[in-house]
């Protein structure tokens, strides 16, 4: 198929970025979204131009790498994936496609669709952790049974991949899905609880730090979320919160 | 054993690391702080060590070239992490662990090291239990496990097909606990381009800063290499993009010996490629061989109409099918070691019984396990006499309920509905064996220059068996490195700070840059990726899943002729003071060209078949793989010599005494 791929092209952080229009042709619908971007970047080197920079590594969906706003979807058009699992059987012959970095006050453009995503680091080195060190003395993992639905929740929220399509997609930029899966993992485990009151205090203040947005429960974190975290985790961070304030 | 001295301690196996453990030095806690670690890599292996050294009080700067160190390889590890908990009632020990690993490597591995690894492994369950790690459980609130290939017991902990995720994640979270109380300084988009060694020993690394372009110095006791496998010296594989061996390589050139490059995993269960467009491979996890059947046609010609799409799967009975790994080794069936599942489906396929357009690809199918759930299903719901389509909607949602996220990326790659029609899937390379050289203490040849995970090379021999890659990168991170280490810099605790003023400095600095301006100063016409891509193709057509002296020697040829094409004729656009993404991707393949000559020569040395490891000159009449212990019963250790084609080999003699090599048999 035949496209037109308006790239945003921006030199480095300090410089003013323009999209540019990229015509591209001989794409195949079982190439993934990232290898068109591939076919594009070498045709662009072979005749001397600088490639056009963008995050990837797994390509399999798990690393949280990837970003790109695509026709103004983080992630693109399709649900519950990230933009290296996006095929281009998705779009049609004569397309135009925008591409366009995660946009937020906290993540500054470092080249091209490439952001500086560290604050969401700055956030969990706040308290994303139970205090435990490593010894090979712990107790037995199994002497402290977890009911399964418990488990299970934490594992949702705890597989959260750390891309960032929840600030890209919310208007405030806002980061709380982020730090509500982070915080509801530990809530939900009774190891989590020990450390409850600080957790949620310290990682809630580094984020308001960092110049994330407040939220606004349109619920668009969810929408576009590629891992489906649930706007739970939004509410138990709120009571966690409330009873850190009352209790702390 | 000349220059390879394994460190092995004295006395009977179970005792060894007890009794390591006793004798080593110990640096006190007041000193600890004044000694200063490197860490190349933070993916399980490098983020583990790098928690527990700083948790210990030595002052730790980690290196990733990822944009936060969360996102390292380790992540995408699908099924599992072994480990002989014994939690199933079922025979397990830290023996059996031992023996299994031992056995499913074909004996091309030190059994000190494999017994430390099996137990060690109880303790890294309780570890990661206690940091939050959630792991799968039953509704009774205890630990879940499952079974993996090459064994006999369900010794393997997973949390759904994202046990990586969750342990790295757990191993990031106690780094990030360390970077708040200012002992671990995280550099994230760094690369690590050499290690420095003042008076012989590694006092230090050069990187660069990946978005400024900027070349640094960084000085420490002993440098750390945690950086992962070579895998991506097939272009295609399941690892990372940025996957890559410059740490290793670099450490290697400086020194460190590489052992056993060959041994590479070719993994069975991946989405078979598609077009010339691919860039990389997509893992379905081996755990998807605890219920999936992997056939192929009985007939050729059915394969055929299927091939030339005239025929769906689901309509061929199954007295027409051969279900081959069933056939074949009746006593593990579809849960053999991979290197032996792999080797069976490029049997049938270069055989004419390939399912996809390109012939290259087999059934993974889940129909049977569908119907067995769902029967199960409707007993537990108390539906009385379920008819069929009640039965699939319960047996489909037991699947999806255990695999659901792999069935899901499976759907959104191939556009099949994995729950209707069979998946199609082929072998891929997946981990490398092979790796820095290192004793007992992980210590590689060059003194002060460690080395853990899949950087090495020490505990899976000649293949890996499914969920022990976890196992060794967690294990070494958390339980061994951080007491061997500290047996070294017991010796470091009056040396004070090193700088990084000094003539060493000045002159690795300067090779770098001079490489880097190397590699911009060819002003060819092909971008990095054309190398890669014919790198790959050599590779994978020629050191594969099946190898022989002949295509070695072309391999060695054509790798050295391409290396030298690449350096005249890549071009590469940008400057060095600049981020510039074709510039590192030039650094790792230029090390890649080098590795693979190696890799090719260290195949045609070994004139024996093990584990993944096969030559098709020494094979069984059944074709199976032919060791050949009287000659080859060691680890080929090379020194770099300025080419690879002059790397010198050193052995290291591996001593069995407590399993008695026998033919790897899973019949």
């Amino acid at each position: 198929m035949k496209l037109l791929l308006k790239i945003w092209r921006q030199k480095d952080g300090s410089s003013k970025g323009k999209l540019v229009d990229y015509p591209i042709d001989h794409i195949e619908g079982d190439m993934s979204f990232l290898e068109m971007l591939d076919v594009l970047n070498q045709e662009l080197i072979e005749k001397g131009d600088e490639p056009v920079v963008f995050d990837h590594d797994c390509r399999e969906g798990i690393c949280g790498t990837c970003s790109l706003m695509i026709n103004g979807e983080p992630h693109g058009p399709d649900r519950l994936i990230t933009t290296c699992q996006l095929h281009m059987r998705r779009f049609n012959d004569g397309d135009t496609i925008v591409i366009e970095p995660f946009r937020a006050t906290a993540f500054p453009v470092l080249k091209d669709l490439m952001v500086d995503r560290s604050a969401f680091d700055r956030i969990q080195q706040a308290g994303g952790y139970i205090s435990v060190n490593t010894s090979g003395n712990t107790v037995d993992a199994n002497a402290i049974p977890i009911d399964k639905h418990h488990a299970d929740e934490s594992f949702e929220a705890a597989s959260c991949i750390g891309c960032g399509a929840c600030v890209a997609a919310c208007k405030n930029a806002s980061a709380m899905l982020f730090t509500a899966a982070k915080v509801s993992q530990f809530a939900l485990l009774p190891q989590g609880k020990v450390e409850a009151i600080d957790r949620v205090q310290n990682m809630v203040r580094q984020m308001d730090l960092e110049g994330f947005g407040n939220c606004t429960n349109t619920g668009a974190c969810e929408v576009e979320c590629p891992k489906g975290i649930s706007l739970e985790n939004i509410a138990r961070m709120n009571r966690e919160y409330l009873m850190a304030t009352v209790k702390g | 054993m000349g220059i390879l001295d394994s460190k092995v301690p004295s006395g009977p196996l179970a005792d060894k690391w007890t009794k390591h453990k006793n004798d080593i030095d110990l640096v006190n806690p007041a000193n600890k702080r004044n000694i200063d670690i490197i860490m190349v890599g933070t993916g399980l292996a490098g983020a583990s060590a790098a928690a527990t050294l700083a948790e210990l009080g030595y002052n730790v700067k980690t290196f990733c070239y990822q944009d936060s160190p969360r996102r390292a390889h380790s992540i995408a590890a699908q099924g599992g992490i072994n480990a002989a908990k014994n939690y199933q009632g079922d025979g397990d020990s830290p023996y059996r662990l031992f023996y299994d690993t031992i056995k499913g490597g074909d004996y091309r591995s030190r059994e000190a090291n494999v017994y430390r690894l099996a137990e060690e492994s109880v303790n890294i369950i309780d570890q990661c239990v206690a940091q939050g790690v959630p792991f799968a459980r039953e509704y009774g609130g205890l630990l879940d496990n499952r079974s993996f290939g090459g064994v006999l017991v369900s010794r393997t902990f997973y949390a759904k097909g994202q046990t990586g995720q969750q342990l790295l994640l757990g191993a990031y979270a106690a780094m990030n606990r360390q970077i708040n109380r200012g002992k671990i300084t995280s550099y994230t988009r760094h690369e690590m381009l050499d290690v420095v060694l003042v008076d012989g020993k590694a006092r230090g690394i050069i990187a660069r800063d990946l978005i400024t372009g900027e070349i640094e110095r960084h000085a420490a006791h002993a440098v750390v290499i945690a950086s992962g496998g070579y895998g991506n010296v097939f272009y295609l594989s399941t690892n990372a993009m940025g996957s890559n061996v410059t740490a290793a390589w670099r450490v290697h050139k400086r020194g460190a010996f590489f052992a056993n490059p060959c041994f590479t995993q070719i993994h069975p269960t991946c989405i078979p490629v598609s077009g010339d467009h691919q860039s990389k491979l997509t893992l379905m996890s081996e755990s998807l061989r605890n219920d999936g059947r992997i056939w192929v046609p009985a007939k050729a010609e059915d394969a055929q109409a299927i091939r030339e799409g005239k025929l769906k799967p689901t309509k061929i009975p199954e007295a027409d099918r051969d279900y081959f790994l069933e056939r074949r080794y009746p006593a593990f069936g579809n849960l053999v070691p991979r290197d032996v599942a792999s080797r069976a489906a490029k049997e049938r396929c270069d055989a004419g019984f390939g399912v996809n357009k390109t012939g290259e690809a087999v059934y993974l199918d889940f129909a049977a396990a569908i119907q067995r759930y769902g029967s199960e299903k409707a007993l537990t719901s108390g539906i009385k006499d379920p008819d069929q389509e009640t039965i699939t909607k319960l047996g489909e949602e037991v699947v999806e309920a255990k695999y659901g996220n792999l069935f899901q990326m499976y759907e959104k790659i191939v556009d099949e509905n994995p729950y209707k029609t069979p998946m199609m899937i082929y072998p891929a390379v997946h981990y490398t064996m092979g790796g820095l050289w290192v004793d007992y203490n992980l210590q590689t040849t060059i003194p002060g220059c460690f080395c853990t995970g899949e950087a090495n090379f020490s505990d899976h021999g000649a293949n890996r068996l499914g969920a022990s890659a976890l196992m060794q990168g967690l294990a070494d991170g958390y339980f061994v490195l951080p007491y061997t280490i500290g047996d070294y810099l017991s010796d470091d605790i009056r040396t004070g700070p090193i700088s990084t003023e000094s003539e060493a400095f000045d002159k690795a600095e300067a090779e770098v840059r001079a490489n880097l301006e190397k590699l911009l100063n060819a002003k060819g016409a092909h971008p990095v990726d054309y190398y890669h891509k014919k790198l790959g193709k050599i590779m994978w057509n020629k050191c594969g899943m099946s190898r022989n002296a002949t295509e070695l020697k072309e391999a060695i040829e054509e790798i050295s002729a391409l290396r030298a094409d690449f350096y005249e004729n890549v071009r590469i656009p940008g400057g060095l003071n600049e981020m510039n993404t074709e510039l590192e991707k030039a650094g790792r393949v230029a090390d890649f060209l080098e590795l693979g000559e190696l890799f090719a020569k260290d195949a045609l040395e070994r004139n024996e078949s093990c584990g993944g490891h096969f030559r098709e000159e020494y094979q069984t009449p059944e074709g199976e793989a032919l060791r050949d212990d009287k000659n080859f019963r060691y680890v080929a250790a090379w020194e770099y010599k300025g080419a690879p084609k002059d790397a010198k080999l050193h052995k290291e003699d591996l001593v069995f005494e407590n399993v008695e090599l026998k033919t790897r048999s899973y019949k």
